[in-house]
């Protein structure tokens, strides 16, 4: 038997870490993965609710939620090459005007 | 008491990779280090029970996504990140700020939790209730993403394609 606040703790870690990482990192590929992190620590917590109250709803908006950082890392990612296309650079410190 | 261990060895596993995400400077290292982290996330879904969640898990964040995104860093040569001036003053204030809000969450829940434990396997989760629940109950919700992800593709193919004048005309071949 495993504690739900032990699993919402992990959770609470895994979302810092992708907190932190969106902060420091200034790489806009290492940026997007901190969100999958961040969109990860929010999964676990989703399914442990699921598990703890019974209810398989939790699961399937697991799975909505997948289903959107899928579709969200496609788009985000083309956005990178294009992005790379027009600055030839990926450190977002030096991507800051919108227009060219 | 099996399942504690199982659980603080993957949760160790899961928190190490996060934290090496951060430390790595290189985006591949990265990338990763983030399939460890989501692969030792599949096996906490399975010990809540959650079977369709953890394969679907591996299939579609260890497996497609993370093959995107190593593909991208692969395709645009990403080299190793450079400091500056911005990210210092985000690590300096970032940081600390992250660790106390985390440090004050998980002293909330660790102290004013009031729900039991989780029972292993108490709640299956095998695909064939899943996909009930998502043919009817979220009927509706599962149309939508179809067509979320169907612009996503178009949104894609869109962006990451060449602009027209750069284009060899095919017409004309």
């Amino acid at each position: 038997m495993v504690p739900l606040s032990y699993y919402l703790v992990l959770s609470g870690i895994l979302f810092a870490c992708g907190v932190t990482g969106f902060l420091i990192k200034r790489n806009i590929i290492t940026i997007f993965m901190s969100i999958e992190l961040m969109l990860n620590g929010v999964n676990l917590s989703f399914v442990a609710f699921a598990a703890q109250w019974h209810a398989l709803s939790g699961q399937v908006f697991v799975f909505f939620v997948m289903v959107v950082a899928a579709a969200e890392s496609a788009v985000g990612l083309a956005i990178i090459i294009a992005i790379y296309r027009t600055r030839e650079t990926l450190n977002v410190d030096r991507v800051n005007l919108l227009k060219l | 008491m099996l399942h504690l261990i199982v659980f603080s060895a993957f949760g160790l596993i899961c928190v190490a990779g996060a934290v090496n995400l951060l430390v790595q400077r290189h985006p591949i290292n990265s990338a990763l280090s983030l399939v460890v982290v989501m692969g030792s996330l599949a096996v906490e879904y399975l010990l809540l029970g959650a079977e369709f969640v953890a394969a679907v898990q591996v299939i579609v964040y260890a497996g497609a996504i993370m093959v995107l995104f190593v593909f991208v860093i692969m395709l645009l040569n990403a080299g190793e990140e450079e400091r500056t001036k911005g990210s210092r003053v985000a690590m300096l204030f970032g940081i600390p700020g992250v660790l106390i809000g985390s440090v004050l969450v998980a002293w909330v829940l660790l102290e004013h939790s009031v729900t039991d434990s989780v029972a292993v396997g108490a709640l299956p989760g095998p695909p064939k209730v899943i996909g009930w629940l998502l043919f009817h109950d979220f009927l509706l919700p599962f149309e939508v993403t179809s067509v979320l992800v169907l612009i996503a593709i178009m949104g894609a193919v869109v962006l990451a394609s060449h602009p027209e004048s750069k284009q060899p005309d095919k017409r004309e071949g």
